[in-house]
């Protein structure tokens, strides 16, 4: 046996550092090895597999590096048994976690361009990651837009980081919300809608772009009309995952695995199969 | 050095007694529940000698031959798989104390298997599972232990049933590598014995404790002229020539409706084809909720629960999940493993309650030639 | 400072407009602010003015008895409010109330369609770049009411 790399179907033991809410149904979890820490690196649009303690095993993109120490952040909607276990660890418990698995956002292919990133609803978590990369090297790109909606203001998440973006970094970040009363004073309407009110060179574009099928569906079609390449639009896809490492099939689509080819697409490679019902 | 020797049955029996001596859990074809399955073969007596199988479209019998062949069935509804990639594993367990979580991997399987009567098409469809668990970019230690731990002895195929096309996928009837030794039986006037080659050092080995006999020209030749008649026999076919091109450009074409409206969405194909791989796990904790397992079985496409994600299945009439069956095997298996997921051996189309036949529904689509057309021969006659 | 006609030419929605078009527009035009809070029209009020907006922002708002306003879209800088201008019975279907300090070109309703009238040259021209903004306009609020993010509760893993 190959005792150089640990069986990639069991879980490490991690301790939760630090739990927190985001929003009303989302919170974060920040992991930290327990133990020597097998591998630290990550690359932005990966995930972990997160093991709730005899509930279930859920796909999490990771969605920063902690804050102090090895580990990472993660963003999770409580949506299900798993995640609802999840949502009710405390400090210091310890959960499983495998990973990080997946294919990444193209940070380095991006040197040199604009980059357009639209998120939609949890779909910024993933995108975060990406972000801090973007800027921890800002100069090397040019300008940088965030546009992001959720269903209501909200659901938004990271709001308190916004203004350090946007001035820090000169993001442009435009939020949408699909609906909200009156207390809003942003933005309603899709996160399309958002493009035509940032600035960026169509032709010198890489646009990366997380969340609901259909809201991407549409941005996709959006960014092309706006003259942004299929080449250049990369999107992430969503399956029924167990394993996370191309054995047990689940998450097929087409010919790509998502846990091991995924999640992260090249927009041109996925294209065929993107609109085709039940694939 | 390694030329072909002949052995007799005796020879045959020592050659089970030896594996057992060497340690080896002896895995052979044997009558169980009117079928040949395989299983833990005491001695040469468990061999389903004097027996075949008759096969077609969804129908299986055994029947009683009218000589006393050893392998003169073609195959079962198992496979080699159900030992390599088990149909149920515990994958590891966790243990609970004071907020703290253990989690203990199972240890990988020791068990070391010789699987007598592996036929061509089989040797295939282990090199297409070793591709899923060993060649990618992370390996299934457990299926690799088993794998490495394995003797093959395989044997060659001297009659094909109706349902079989492994000539058309290149995998078959003669095995060609992939074995430690490969046997082609010999019965002819009451001579009975066995062309043995190696294929590997331990084959060698095993062969040279034998004691077997060299085999002369016309041996070879009565084994070749048996090979023969298998592949002559085989009357269903699949061509592949553009196969990946013509699923993938047609996966709207109505002959998917077609076969949904036949299909009954059992599972059935998936279980018995010797190169489906899906699984899925089960997390289970004992009733003090402090020890928890994780078990991995044996899963298919065909399921609803399958494809669930947020609230719904993303393919949830049969029509996508006979699509995705079909043209995963065919078609993107190519893409993924560099290879057809299929090889041939017939075993969905006998196995099928309906008697769906694959090569007939490449047919139909091929034939119908474009997407929009109406496919010109219904399945249904 | 910049004339009207100039401010027309380099908004978005009239962008490529032929000279003399620009001209008989620019016939219909004024400059007109909104403060913030500042309502710019209300449902069922005759809908006698379209607005291109030069800065700012304008929610489209839907009240029921008993709920708060709920905000449906916002327009702002580059864009247009309203096309209920030129669709009888010319009557606004929601209100428009401005977000923050809003800067607009306004057009009189009736002065628009009656050039458009007399010029199908020019109703050609304003028609073709009025029906795409309703046109996403509609694709939008089909998507709103999906709601795509809305997963509910045990529908997830």
């Amino acid at each position: 046996m190959n005792f150089s790399e640990p069986d990639p179907m069991v879980p490490q033991p991690y301790k939760v550092r630090q739990i927190w809410q985001e929003t009303h149904d989302t919170f974060s979890l920040d992991l930290e090895p327990k133990g020597p820490s097998l591998h630290s690196e990550f690359a932005p649009g990966q995930f972990n597999m997160l093991y709730a303690f005899g509930v279930g095993e859920v796909p999490i993109s990771i969605s920063a590096c902690s804050k102090n120490g090895d580990g990472w952040i993660h963003t999770i909607r409580d949506v299900g048994t798993v995640t609802h276990a999840l949502h009710q660890l405390r400090e210091g418990d310890t959960i499983g976690l495998r990973g990080p698995f997946g294919s990444a956002w193209p940070i380095d292919e991006s040197k040199g361009s604009d980059v357009v990133i639209m998120a939609g609803g949890i779909g910024l978590a993933p995108l975060r990651p990406a972000l801090y990369a973007l800027m921890e090297s800002r100069k090397n790109f040019g300008d940088i837009a965030l546009l992001y909606g959720a269903r209501k203001p909200e659901d938004l998440l990271y709001t308190d980081e916004f203004e350090s973006w946007r001035g820090k970094y000169g993001v442009q970040v435009r939020v949408t919300v699909d609906n909200a009363d009156r207390t809003w004073s942003g933005n309603v309407g899709v996160v399309t809608t958002m493009i035509p009110r940032v600035n960026f060179d169509p032709l010198q574009t890489v646009a990366m772009i997380c969340g609901p099928e259909i809201m991407m569906r549409y941005a996709v079609l959006e960014l092309r009309q706006n003259g942004v390449s299929e080449e250049n639009i990369y999107v992430t896809m969503e399956r029924n995952m167990k394993c996370a490492v191309g054995f047990c099939g689940h998450c097929q689509f087409g010919p790509a695995f998502i846990c091991k080819d995924g999640p992260v697409f090249r927009y041109d490679r996925v294209k065929p199969l993107f609109s085709l019902r039940e694939v | 050095m390694n030329a072909p020797v002949l052995i007799d049955t005796i020879g045959l029996g020592q050659l089970i007694k030896l594996l057992q001596k060497k340690g080896y859990q002896v895995m052979g074809p044997t009558v169980r529940d009117e079928a040949i399955v395989y299983d833990t073969l005491d001695s040469i007596n468990d061999l389903p000698q004097g027996w075949t199988d008759e096969q077609e479209a969804g129908h299986y019998r055994i029947k009683k031959r009218d000589d006393n062949a050893y392998f003169g069935y073609v195959v079962g509804p198992h496979s080699w798989k159900k030992y390599l990639h088990p149909p149920r594993r515990r994958l590891w367990r966790a243990e609970q104390k004071d907020g703290e979580v253990d989690i203990i991997p199972e240890s990988a399987e020791s068990t070391r298997f010789a699987f007598l009567g592996v036929r061509s098409c089989e040797l295939h469809a282990i090199t297409i599972q070793d591709e899923v668990f060993i060649k990618g970019p992370h390996v299934d230690n457990d299926y690799r232990l088993r794998r490495e731990n394995a003797l093959i002895i395989a044997v060659n195929c001297t009659q094909s049933a109706p349902t079989c096309f492994c000539v058309s996928m290149n995998t078959g009837p003669k095995a060609e590598s992939g074995y430690d030794l490969v046997l082609t039986e010999i019965l002819e006037n009451n001579i009975h014995h066995f062309l043995v080659q190696a294929g590997s050092e331990k084959g060698l080995e095993l062969l040279g404790e034998l004691d077997p006999r060299p085999a002369k020209e016309s041996d070879i030749s009565k084994a070749e002229k048996g090979i023969e008649q298998a592949a002559q026999q085989m009357s269903r076919s699949m061509k592949t020539d553009g196969i990946k091109e013509l699923l993938f450009e047609n996966l709207e074409h109505p002959r998917w409706d077609e076969v949904a409206e036949r299909c009954l969405s059992c599972a059935n194909c998936t279980m018995v084809c010797p190169t489906c791989f899906c699984s899925t796990v089960e997390d289970v904790t004992d009733i003090t909720g402090d020890h928890a397992e994780r078990w991995q079985r044996w899963d298919s496409c065909f399921t609803m629960d399958f494809s669930y994600l947020h609230g719904g299945s993303v393919r949830s009439s049969t029509k996508s999940r006979y699509r995705q069956w079909m043209t995963h095997k065919l078609a993107s298996w190519i893409d993924q493993f560099g290879s057809s997921g299929c090889v041939g051996c017939g075993r969905c189309v006998t196995w099928c309650p309906v008697g769906i036949d694959i090569t007939e529904e490449v047919r139909a689509i091929e034939n119908a030639g474009s997407k929009t057309s109406t496919p010109s021969q219904g399945g249904k006659e | 400072m910049k004339s009207l006609q100039s401010i027309i030419e380099t908004h978005p929605f009239f962008k490529g407009l032929d000279e003399p078009y620009l001209e008989l527009v620019t016939g219909c035009a004024s400059n007109v602010r909104f403060n913030a809070g500042e309502f710019i029209y209300r449902q069922d009020e005759e809908a006698d003015t379209f607005y291109i907006i030069r800065q700012g922002k304008v929610s489209l708002e839907i009240c029921q008895p008993g709920h708060e306003p709920m905000v449906l879209q916002t327009v702002s800088e580059g864009e247009i409010l309203g096309w209920a201008w030129i669709v009888p019975p010319y009557h606004w279907k929601f209100d428009a109330q401005a977000v923050e300090l809003t800067r607009t070109i306004a057009f009189d309703g009736k002065c628009l369609r009656n050039k458009c009238q007399e010029d199908h040259g020019l109703g050609y021209e304003l028609l073709s770049r009025l029906l795409p903004v309703v046109g996403k306009t509609m694709d939008a609020s089909r998507l709103q009411l999906m709601n795509v993010y809305g997963i509910k509760s045990s529908e997830g893993v």
